[in-house]
């Protein structure tokens, strides 16, 4: 089908472009920007006037519950929650029941999100068996089925024998590893940031140590392993200064920051607000601006959802007895723009940040509005405002600490290989 | 934001008594003044008032205690309650019930007032936002958080022996990184105006930022001692012991246990204070807390009076202003005997 997108303000950080004009596709593919190729003609036009024309959005990180926890979610509800947002590539981290540690686990997941035909969703596979810490998962062959890249999640690998070995394994097998760093000594059960907030509420603390010295043993296993390592979900501002200095060696690390972490605090967690109990946990101030300021100056490059949809159960009890994580995925795009309203970033490096930043990260070759490419587009009106009501989340999951928010962006039009997926 | 409005009503009396933050020193005095009219009725040949006849209240204990569960007990059958005493530890939620569930269970029983006991932070919070608006609910101690009953009764202790808070150097001694008794006694006497709040301890055992609730930390009791009034002593629960925070009890009672040395270092009226049970030998030196300075047995019978006012209160119940509690009472103490 030929469809052209007439109008709109095309944004493209990938190939620095931002003008206004049409988006020309084809055969589910890209073939013109600005002026439309010879002999186009339209099947379909969408008029744009007003709105930004951008890649589709890539979330390095959205948890989708299946196999093993429907009763939170589903893949069909996730993609779905996810299409509306303009999100148009899913990676999902391995940490199901079961684990995505043999090529069975991801061909089920290829095959259910096939089935609800809504946005891509490209697994991450487990870096040890089991997510165990103990033995090395099958990469090669993990690969081989189609995952972006191998990761351990939450699970912590306390032998660091076994990390070590384990990039140098990833390393053969040519394969991101995606690493989630956090000393599991150090977290000692831990559900907050120490500080104040730790100190005032009583509730277990985790220190900022945690996440900092697992960086930096990680940092010196990928100077001497080489590995290709991307560091998944910075809370701290100390831990920038660690991956800004590793960069300045020439170490070649990228690192992404959950939403969550670059609105929230510590302090709204308040009277123990189980909303806001997520991992790595919601830090200072301080450490919030660090986050916004790493972003602007490149040391982080991608913003993820870090979406974790809950039934209302595993938020329903005493702070420290529920199950971490937030409703995010709805809220990835205008919490995003927000960052351009607080001249954290400009409208390009957030629009990378959700774009061409996290496909590169993830080797996928969307992410881009390039000729000949294939047409994954997110069209959106900057200027439109809407609350966050919980009932309306399209996501299973309700658990989102920013209920009752005012949100600026809204997503009007998602394309998936030049096809109308979601339409306002 | 505190959002800590939800134990009180609009017009500011308490709802609930979850946590002694964000409560206003004229309702602690409120508190303290009540206290004070039910103290007597204890010292009666009838301790008995009618106050909350008919009100069933039920005491859930998802933690053990001795001493705070049974004072809650007394004070609620001297108010004329009935009164349930839950065990849960061996009851439902090992059965695999959630909180939620056992709650609507006691719900369904047309319990009143929940007494909480949980070892989560939080605990109390979260009940007091989950049950029906006509219940009520008092902390009896939650995780580390919050133990406002306790904080209650030892500054009614304090006010006995020191009336005026604003000229009082307070040291509290201990474990105070999993102490809620701590918390809510740091948070108590910064509001009632208590001018040096001092915490006392190894670096392993006070807490983060303590200074963002107003106290000072000393790390050296010579130091923390001096010119001190009160002296809150902590429990020292034995699992610490022989673990990272501490090597042993021998090395912790020399630094942080109160001897008559250390004592000498405070001022020469100062009283000594312990939540119990005390750990003798460990904590607290037995000479002392067997002495006269030590308030540690008042602190216990000061407890049932104080618990009386916070479960009148939150039933909604005034303290009188003008009368006193006797004359309000005597009438329905007859009706009571009769």
């Amino acid at each position: 089908m030929r469809l052209k997108i007439s109008s709109g303000r095309i944004i493209d950080p990938a190939n620095n472009i931002d003008q206004t004009g049409g988006l020309f596709i084809d055969e589910g593919l890209i073939v013109g920007i600005g002026k439309s190729p010879k002999g186009f003609k339209a099947e379909q036009e969408i008029d744009a006037t007003g709105q930004i024309v951008c890649p589709g959005l890539i979330d390095l990180c959205a948890r989708l519950r299946e196999p093993g926890e429907e009763h939170k979610a589903t893949i069909a509800s996730e993609t779905t929650a996810a299409i509306a947002s303009g999100i148009t590539s899913i990676c999902c981290p391995p940490d199901t029941i079961p684990v995505i540690d043999t090529p069975a686990v991801v061909e089920l997941i290829f095959q259910h999100a096939s089935n609800s035909q809504q946005s891509k969703v490209f697994p991450l596979g487990a870096l040890t068996h089991g997510l165990k810490g103990k033995t090395l998962a099958e990469m090669d062959a993990l690969k081989n089925a189609g995952c972006i890249g191998v990761s351990n999640a939450y699970a912590p690998i306390v032998d660091t024998e076994v990390l070590r070995r384990a990039l140098e394994y990833a390393t053969t097998c040519e394969i991101t590893v995606h690493l989630y760093c956090e000393d599991d000594y150090l977290r000692n059960n831990g559900v907050v940031h120490e500080g104040p907030v730790s100190t005032r509420l009583g509730l277990p603390a985790i220190p900022e140590t945690a996440e900092t010295i697992a960086i930096s043993r990680a940092l010196l296993l990928v100077e001497q392993t080489g590995a290709r390592v991307h560091f998944c979900r910075i809370s701290t501002a100390r831990s920038i200064e660690l991956l800004a200095e590793a960069k300045t060696r020439g170490i070649d690390v990228t690192a992404d920051v959950g939403i969550a972490h670059l609105h929230l605090t510590d302090m709204d967690i308040s009277s123990f607000n189980t909303d806001c109990y997520v991992l790595p946990p919601l830090r200072s101030q301080r450490d919030k601006e660090g986050l916004r300021t790493g972003l602007a100056n490149g040391t982080i490059t991608a913003i993820c959802s870090d979406h974790q949809p809950h039934e209302s159960d595993a938020k329903s009890a005493p702070f420290s007895m529920t199950e971490p994580g937030a409703s995010t995925i709805e809220m990835l795009l205008p919490l995003t723009l927000q960052l351009v309203r607080d001249k954290n970033l400009t409208l390009q490096q957030a629009i990378a940040a959700l774009t061409s930043a996290p496909a590169k990260i993830a080797g996928l070759d969307t992410g881009n509005l390039s000729i000949g490419s294939r047409a994954d587009i997110c069209i959106f009106d900057p200027e439109s405002s809407w609350m966050v009501e919980t009932e309306a989340l399209l996501s299973a999951g309700r658990n989102t600490p920013f209920a009752s928010w005012e949100m600026t962006g809204k997503v009007t039009h998602t394309l998936v290989d030049g096809n109308i997926i979601y339409q306002l | 934001m505190t959002g800590n409005n939800i134990q009180l009503d609009d017009q500011g009396r308490l709802k609930h008594f979850l946590t002694i933050e964000g409560i206003d020193r004229s309702l602690l005095f409120e508190i303290l003044d009540y206290a004070e009219s039910f103290a007597a009725v204890s010292e009666r040949a009838v301790k008995k008032i009618p106050l909350l006849r008919g009100i069933t209240i039920a005491n859930l204990f998802f933690e053990p205690s001795t001493r705070t569960r049974t004072t809650f007990e007394l004070a609620a059958k001297r108010l004329s309650a009935d009164v349930l005493n839950l065990n849960i530890l061996s009851s439902a939620t090992k059965k695999g019930e959630t909180l939620s569930d056992t709650l609507q269970t006691l719900e369904a029983m047309h319990c009143d007032m929940f007494i909480i006991r949980h070892a989560n932070s939080g605990a109390a919070h979260f009940i007091a936002s989950k049950v029906a608006p006509h219940i009520r609910v008092i902390n009896g101690g939650d995780g580390r958080h919050s133990h406002p009953t306790q904080a209650m009764l030892d500054m009614f202790t304090i006010r006995k022996h020191k009336p005026d808070f604003t000229k009082l150097k307070v040291a509290i001694i201990g474990d105070v990184l999993h102490s809620r008794v701590a918390r809510s006694e740091i948070h108590a006497l910064s509001i009632l105006g208590v001018p040096e709040i001092r915490v006392i301890g190894p670096r392993t055992l006070i807490p983060a930022d303590i200074s963002s609730l107003g106290a000072h930390a000393y790390y050296d009791m010579n130091e923390g001692m001096k010119d001190v009034d009160v002296v809150m002593m902590l429990r020292l629960q034995r699992e610490r012991m022989r673990s990272a925070l501490l090597p042993s009890e021998h090395e912790y009672f020399k630094r942080y246990g109160l001897d008559e040395k250390k004592l000498a270092l405070a001022k020469a009226d100062a009283i000594v204070m312990h939540p119990g049970p005390i750990n003798r030998g460990i904590e607290i030196e037995s000479s002392i807390a067997d002495s006269e300075r030590s308030v540690i047995l008042q602190q216990v019978s000061h407890g049932i009076a104080v618990r009386m006012a916070i479960m009148a209160m939150v039933m909604g119940n005034q303290p009188p202003e003008n009368k006193t509690l006797e004359d309000k009472t005597t009438g329905s103490q007859s009706e009571e005997t009769a």
